[in-house]
């Protein structure tokens, strides 16, 4: 069985990895409705699985750039969610000084590389992250996310393109989560098959289930070394699942509750792993307990000092434009 | 004294900073093994090989985006687009990717690259090929926007947009590939971005202008002496940052000034020059400011047609005329 091949703290580091992602998003979806975080917010909740699972394949200076729907995976990689937080809320202790907001997460000391709000151009940004590690002789990988709805712009299949017929080191990572905004695949997409996608470039692709994070790791790994191994890119399509509207102003009408109720029942991917490693029995239901009570103080103490940091001094409305 | 045309001096200023360093590379359409659409990348292929200099299928949005993403590491791209026109199918990684993503990360992300290629009209191949873009471009804040016209100020300038930490927007001219300066410049020859020069000193009109238009500017300048007035002529080279004292401080002398460019007129790059004189030279003007651009039409094919199109010498003598209220009917 995969959960054998992992030891009590992995286990125990994956589950509050992916709580912390949760709670962050719930957290942050209530300081939405006070007012507390303005503009678009996209939350990650029901995708955590994917994030978290991906980062256990990934190795020192391996990069990773994604659209907006960004808070979960700069988490994953390790990055200060009380810095992500402070962003939300545009404040000056936020990872962009409160000038990006919640689509536009950066990291640069984690290589991440964003947070890109103009949906399909973070494909090709990420194949150039990878030219990069090419062209330096980097052994590095770039994992370059991005939705089903993302996966119809032209510009994807552009990069595609270069990115097979110069090997680029990029796995390109589809998070299908059934509806582009409002709408269903069904009604955008002339396949459902998104992962065959690359195969008109030669890009091999695989499809995963994205709720289940010993899938993700398991056969996310064989593409992640596939493309580590100098064969070009590979494309996943994970299946996952929004919970939440597209955006915090979508109230999500499109799909039945009955739809959304049976993800958050059957399959949602923190109850399903909680549930694997308690039938296990490496892990106990007091190791669960400490994690939710550690989470839930440390969301706390993030939106405390999200809150208690200041906006931007008025100065820096002009900083940042140029380098000198 | 060396007289080089304006490719092999942009050709050369690739060339060195390449040598200089290993993190600059060409890339776009042509630009390898046919040498460059316009020849301007002659022998880098041979020099360099195919890792630094490299040929992209047709494919502009995404090799902009690219690009853009080794800018992100710190790699120097220098992307050729065979004209600027084809850049219309990059413009979202240019402007929201590369020009914002600094801002937006709290100046986390740099973008050290460079767009270049040929601008504006050429010569009878109409309107999808002929746009000058220079107020495009100059309108967003995080690019900075060069339009030279002598060889020197190409590969000066050139090499100063490669140094350059942000992203840089080089406007070239397909007409003065060919046009040889004689010039006095080093090997290592430096031009500082965002400055301007004063290509002809005068103290009756102020010309101001760049690229292609500054050689009709001073063939004007000839033409208006015979008639004694004195036209001083400036080669903006920069168009943003633009060089507000250069223009403030000849309209001063002056007390008149025309601009003269072959982009559309409305918001062009001499309407923001006609603005700034308004808001900060009012009181030394003798004349209002004249904005000479193209015809507000695309532009035709017809060889008849074409003239009509876009300001010539004798159109910037008669606007200078004008602002001077010279009766041109004596003429």
């Amino acid at each position: 069985m995969t959960i054998d091949k992992f030891s009590k703290e992995e286990l125990l580091n994956f589950y509050e990895k992916m709580l912390l992602i949760r709670r962050f998003e719930e957290k942050a979806g209530q300081l939405y409705g006070m007012g507390l975080i303005g503009g678009f917010c996209h939350l990650y909740i029901g995708q955590e699985a994917i994030a978290i699972g991906m980062k256990h394949n990934m190795v020192k200076d391996d990069k990773v750039i994604t659209t907006y729907r960004d808070h979960g995976h700069m988490i994953a990689v390790d990055s200060d969610p009380k810095a992500i937080m402070a962003e939300l809320l545009g404040r000056k202790d936020g990872c962009s000084k409160g000038k990006g907001g919640s689509m536009h997460l950066f990291d640069l000391e984690k290589h991440f590389y964003g947070g890109h709000g103009i949906v399909g151009a973070s494909v090709p940004i990420g194949a150039g992250l990878a030219f990069a590690d090419n062209y330096r002789g980097n052994k590095n990988v770039t994992l370059c996310y991005f939705g089903d709805g993302a996966a119809h712009q032209g510009q994807v299949y552009e990069s595609f393109n270069m990115a097979k017929l110069w090997n680029l080191p990029v796995l390109f990572i589809i998070e299908n989560n059934k509806y582009a905004m409002g709408t269903s695949q069904e009604r955008s997409s002339s396949t459902d098959k998104l992962y065959k996608r690359g195969e008109g470039f030669n890009i091999p692709g695989v499809k995963i289930d994205g709720m289940d994070i010993f899938e993700v790791i398991k056969e996310g790994k064989k593409a992640v070394d596939y493309v580590r191994s100098g064969k070009g890119p590979m494309l996943i399509e994970f299946e996952t699942y929004r919970y939440r509207g597209h955006s915090m102003s979508d109230p999500a009408t499109y799909r039945s509750k009955e739809e959304v109720n049976d993800v958050k029942t059957n399959k949602d991917p923190i109850i399903t792993f909680k549930e694997q490693i308690l039938a296990n029995k490496k892990v106990s239901e007091s190791d669960i307990k400490e994690i939710d009570n550690k989470i839930k103080t440390q969301v706390n103490e993030i939106v405390e000092f999200s809150k208690n940091s200041p906006e931007p001094c008025e100065s820096e409305l002009t900083t940042d434009i140029y380098n000198y | 004294m060396v007289k080089k045309t304006v490719r092999q001096a942009l050709c050369e200023a690739m060339a060195e900073e390449m040598r200089a360093d290993n993190e600059v590379f060409v890339m776009g359409e042509e630009v390898a093994e046919y040498n460059g659409a316009y020849k301007v990348t002659q022998g880098l292929l041979d020099e360099f090989g195919e890792k630094r200099v490299i040929d992209t299928p047709i494919t502009e949005h995404g090799f902009a985006g690219i690009a853009v993403g080794a800018a992100f590491t710190g790699l120097k791209p220098i992307v050729e687009f065979m004209t600027f026109n084809f850049a219309m199918q990059a413009i979202d990684q240019i402007i929201n990717s590369a020009a914002k993503t600094n801002y937006m990360s709290g100046g986390q992300v740099r973008c050290p690259i460079v767009f270049r290629g040929p601008n504006g009209a050429a010569a009878r191949v109409a309107a999808q090929h002929s746009q000058c873009y220079a107020a495009w471009y100059s309108s967003i804040p995080g690019l900075k926007v060069i339009s030279p016209y002598s060889a020197a100020d190409s590969k000066g300038l050139l090499k100063a947009a490669i140094r350059d930490p942000n992203p840089t927007i080089f406007l070239e001219n397909e007409i003065t590939y060919g046009f040889d300066f004689d010039e006095d410049y080093d090997d290592d020859h430096l031009v500082e971005i965002g400055k301007a020069k004063i290509v002809r000193k005068g103290s009756d009109v102020t010309i101001v202008t760049f690229s292609l238009m500054v050689k009709y500017a001073l063939e004007a300048a000839e033409q208006l002496a015979k008639d004694g007035i004195e036209a001083e002529v400036i080669d903006l080279r920069t168009i943003r940052p633009i060089d507000k004292a250069t223009i403030i401080n000849s309209v001063k002398k002056t007390g008149r000034c025309i601009t003269a460019e072959e982009g559309f007129p409305f918001a062009s790059v001499g309407s923001e020059i006609s603005s700034i004189i308004m808001e900060e030279a009012f009181d030394y003007l003798d004349a209002p400011v004249k904005r000479l651009a193209s015809i507000d039409a695309p532009l035709p094919y017809a060889a008849n047609l074409e003239r009509l199109a876009l300001p010539k010498a004798n159109d910037i003598v008669k606007a200078a005329l004008e602002v001077c209220y010279k009766n041109k009917s004596k003429r």
